[in-house]
């Protein structure tokens, strides 16, 4: 009995020691699952036609052209394959211009009917409603939007999450923000973090280390949302006035935001690989007359370089997968940005920032999911990264 | 005369260079002190004139301009206890599991690695999952429940680690006096090993509750409401929590000055509660480290 | 000529009594070995006279010792130029992480010597000095870790050496190495004493017979015999001495 007893407790430890590598695997399973439904989904929103004059030799186009369609970028056929031909925009909303409400009828039966009319008249025609509108003997072409690639998606350079008829999910404007924040982040707290970190291995005594280990435990425990709080009302406003900006909102607020966050992690990392450096090799460099600044930085410093990597990697994975503090303070324009100064988005803030209205299922909701799983693979990546140096060292 | 000791001046130089390179680490060091102080002092003075009993206790008011935040500090409360039942028994018996009985190497390793993952794991990405699995997959919606069970997750890691640590730090003499007396591995663990851990573990989980009540991302999708005067009544229902209702009333809303008061409010209060949670876990630290001292 | 002088020195470690009283004099270009069971303080006192127990916190240090008649310990004295010219190998060899020839040139160029042909110069000479040259002369350029443990220590030797202390303090030199290795590095002894002054201190009496001119008998912190070799080994003065080294305890 006692012995049984034993087995259960046994199997239900070893259970709990395996809930962790569980959830690793649920979360990618569901982020992939979520993010891979996007491949399958048509460009043109879903439920909604796109059609064309029979005449009109085009029967594809890219989410991008359509956009620059509606948006009146394109206004000739002949810029997308097509005949020399004015594109004529028709919305469901437009149809009024072209009927009275008596012919679309009083309960818009006739709209269907109506619409297959104008499509079939008009060769320059491109038109735009719900499926339901569909005629039976419908006069016109339907464009088929192409699937979204895995291409798109990952070469886009434009983020128009709601834009209709024809969404689009461009990765690039999003994680060239992550990391130009990311990058900005680790520049400013990456020098300061390793002073702080040979002040507290090598310099301070006791009694500075005693002041400055709480210090940097408190720094860490900030809620992000408190950081993003004060860099919204103190920060924002600082930069916005010294540097004379039209906003203060820019990828640099977020670096100084995420450097202040990353600190602890690079202090305390860092710190605890330069104190494995060994006394001996110290005592060898300060008998040969060198000071102790020398020591630090011709002993110490290589000798835990690998240590001091790592802080590096692990304070870049913190700042990439930062969410709160950065929503709220780099202005989240998704565009590829061009300087240091101007509002930038973030992989992060755009999932917190478009999940709400993003309904669950839709091209939105899994375009979000797949930003999910590059942001858990480049964050993985990196602890991988920091596991194989960490091991190199035991060995 | 050698050339080494003919360079008196190097060593001039030398200092010179340790005395600038000191001086500035110094700086740096005490900026990272200012740079603490300075936030926690400007949200203290602004948040202090906020702080009433009435602010503590009272629902929000007028579009959340005025009344309190007690539904987001109950909500609070409630998620913290909701995902401490999930993560402190998982996450000490995995660490009793890997400190205590776990002998094939390979197992070992795999499960650290797979640990240090997780922690490394976006809590945006936390938010992802929990809508995917709890919220949508398990039917549960935006409730405390998928709250919790996102948050208890989330927390596992740090807990696992400080398990491992606590019972890391008890010398094997204490395990091989117990089993050579005839005490099961259970016996041993139970009445030696986790009495002596205790205060460490305890130290541990009381941050980890500092730092769920701090998160933000993950709770966005799987229980934070916007705005819910009255309180959840069971743990289907959606609630406010602290970190969502400083986000909300501190970037949305056509009058962000009118949000100002209350956003500084809610950030005192959170920042309290950090302030208290690390006071607690230093106090208790060196309270028991005393205690082994006098024994 | 006195090269070390100590007066009347005490050290504590907190509030342990390490060193008391101690008093000698070292003169130039001899060898002077200190025995002594573990604990005894005769590495302790002997990393006094470069000012490594600086290092650890919590000491003090009480009473003088003088290097060329300049107090070490004064306010004055600028504690990297005394370990410049007071050389130290370690109990364990312990080479940086970095080639064989840049161990040597450390020294160097931690003094500010940037004239490479004059660097080149001094490694090459201070390697054939300690007969390492031979065996390293193609791998320069290899991590010092590469040599095995005995090359390891001459090459710190020869580190010590390279920047021209007049001293050289040796703690426990050969206690990790093999017999054929600590044999070269005691005839390697033998060499430097004529240029250098040596202290030494040993845990094998016969190490202490064989390479010094006097040898100091240390006993819980205290220096109970200090006098000619040859002396202490054939004609003890005092019992506690006597019992050490013919083996009774330590």
């Amino acid at each position: 009995m006692r012995k049984f007893i034993e087995k259960l407790v046994e199997g239900g430890l070893l259970l709990s020691g395996s809930v962790t590598s569980l959830t690793i695997l649920l979360i990618i399973f569901f982020l992939f699952k979520e993010a891979t439904g996007l491949f399958n989904s048509p460009s043109v929103e879903e439920g909604y036609v796109l059609a064309v004059n029979q005449e009109n030799p085009v029967r594809h186009l890219s989410p991008e052209k359509i956009m620059d369609i509606f948006d009146s970028e394109i206004t000739n056929w002949n810029e997308v394959g097509g005949i020399d031909e004015e594109i004529l925009l028709v919305r469901l909303s437009d149809l009024t211009n072209y009927f009275s409400e008596e012919e679309l009828g009083d309960e818009f039966q006739f709209i269907p009917e109506k619409i297959s009319e104008l499509v079939g008249r008009e060769p320059g025609i491109i038109a735009f409603f719900p499926h339901q509108y569909l005629a039976d003997n419908f006069d016109g072409a339907i464009i088929s939007g192409d699937k979204i690639t895995l291409w798109d998606f990952f070469e886009g350079t434009k983020w128009y999450p709601t834009s209709t008829p024809s969404p689009i999910f461009g990765l690039i404007p999003l994680l060239l923000g992550t990391l130009l924040v990311s990058v900005g982040a680790i520049a400013l707290s990456l020098p300061f973090g390793l002073a702080v970190a040979i002040y507290m291995a090598e310099i301070a005594n006791m009694r500075v280390r005693n002041l400055l280990k709480p210090v940097i435990e408190l720094l860490a425990g900030i809620p992000s949302v408190v950081y993003g709080f004060f860099g919204l009302v103190v920060i924002v406003p600082l930069i916005q006035k010294v540097l004379n900006l039209p906003v203060g909102e820019t990828a640099f607020a977020g670096s100084v935001v995420l450097a202040i966050m990353a600190l602890p992690t690079i202090i305390t990392v860092a710190e605890d690989s330069m104190r494995t450096t060994p006394r001996a090799m110290k005592e060898a460099s300060l008998a040969l007359g060198a000071t102790q600044w020398q020591t630090i930085y011709k002993v110490v410093i290589p000798y835990s370089i690998s240590g001091i990597t790592s802080a590096a990697v692990l304070g870049i994975g913190r700042a990439i997968g930062e969410t709160m503090a950065v929503l709220m303070v780099t202005g989240n324009a998704a565009v590829i940005p061009t300087s240091f100064f101007e509002p930038v988005r973030t992989i992060p803030a755009t999932i917190a920032a478009e999940l709400g209205e993003a309904p669950a299922g839709g091209a939105h909701y899994q375009a979000l999911f797949l930003l999910g799983a590059v942001l858990f693979l480049i964050t993985l990546l990196l602890s991988i990264y920091v596991e194989f140096m960490s091991s190199k060292r035991k060995m | 005369m050698t050339p080494v000791q003919k360079l008196g001046n190097v060593d001039a130089k030398k200092r010179t260079s340790q005395k600038i390179a000191f001086g500035f680490f110094s700086f740096l060091s005490y900026s990272v002190v200012a740079i603490l102080f300075v936030i926690l002092g400007f949200i203290i003075i602004q948040g202090a004139s906020v702080i009433s009993w009435d602010f503590l206790t009272k629902a929000p008011e007028d579009g959340m301009t005025a009344g309190g935040i007690f539904s987001a500090i109950v909500g609070t409360v409630y998620l913290v206890i909701g995902s401490s039942l999930v993560s402190f028994p998982i996450g000490i018996m995995s660490g009793i599991y890997m400190n205590e009985y776990a002998t094939n190497g390979k197992v070992i390793r795999f499960i650290r690695v797979m640990t240090n993952n997780l922690s490394g794991v976006p809590s945006v990405v936390f938010g992802l999952f929990g809508i995917a699995l709890f919220v949508n997959t398990m039917g549960f919606g935006d409730s405390i429940i998928a709250g919790s069970l996102t948050l208890g997750l989330l927390s596992l890691p740090l807990i696992i680690r400080t398990t491992e640590e606590a019972l890391k730090s008890i010398d094997d003499s204490f395990r091989h006096g117990s089993l050579a007396l005839g005490a099961t591995q259970l016996q041993t663990i139970r009445k030696v090993i986790l009495p002596m851990a205790f205060p460490n573990i305890i130290t541990g989980l009381i941050l980890s509750i500092g730092r769920i009540s701090g998160e933000t991302a993950p709770i966005l999708f799987t229980v934070a409401a916007y705005f819910l005067p009255q309180l959840p009544t069971s743990i289907f229902d959606q609630c406010m929590v602290l970190p969502y209702h400083l986000y909300v009333i501190s970037t949305s809303g056509t009058d962000i000055e009118a949000f100002r008061g209350m956003a500084y409010g809610t950030a005192l209060v959170l920042i309290a509660i950090v302030l208290i949670v690390n006071l607690l876990a230093n106090a208790l630290r060196s309270y028991f480290a005393n205690k082994v001292k006098m024994n | 000529m006195i090269r070390i002088n100590a007066k009347n020195v005490d050290f504590y470690y907190g509030s342990f009594h390490a060193l008391k009283g101690i008093s000698m004099e070292v003169e130039a270009n001899t060898s002077v070995a200190f025995i002594g069971p573990s604990g005894c303080g005769k590495s302790t006192f002997l990393r006094l006279i470069n000012r490594m127990n600086d290092l650890i916190p919590g000491t003090r240090m009480e009473g003088q010792i003088l290097v060329d008649e300049r107090d070490i310990y004064s306010k004055a004295e600028k504690v990297d130029q005394l370990r410049k010219s007071v050389g130290m190998v370690f109990q364990k060899a312990n080479p940086f992480p970095k080639s064989i020839f840049e161990n040597v040139a450390y020294g160097l160029r931690v003094n500010g010597i940037t004239d490479q042909s004059y660097i080149e110069e001094t490694v090459i000479k201070t390697l054939k000095q300690v007969v390492l040259w031979d065996e390293v002369k193609d791998k320069l350029k290899e991590l010092a870790f590469a040599l095995f443990g005995g090359q390891q220590q001459r090459l710190c030797i020869a580190r010590a050496l390279a920047i021209s202390p007049s001293i050289l303090l040796m703690d426990e030199p050969t206690s990790a190495l093999d017999p054929i290795s600590t044999g070269k590095i005691e005839d390697l002894i033998h060499e430097l004493k004529k240029e250098y002054t040596i202290v030494i201190v040993t845990h094998n009496m016969q190490q202490a017979a064989r390479v010094s001119d006097r040898t100091g008998y240390f006993y819980l912190g205290e220096l109970i015999e200090y006098d000619d070799t040859r002396k202490i080994f054939t004609n003890l003065d005092k019992e506690s001495t006597q019992n050490y080294i013919t083996g009774r305890f330590g």
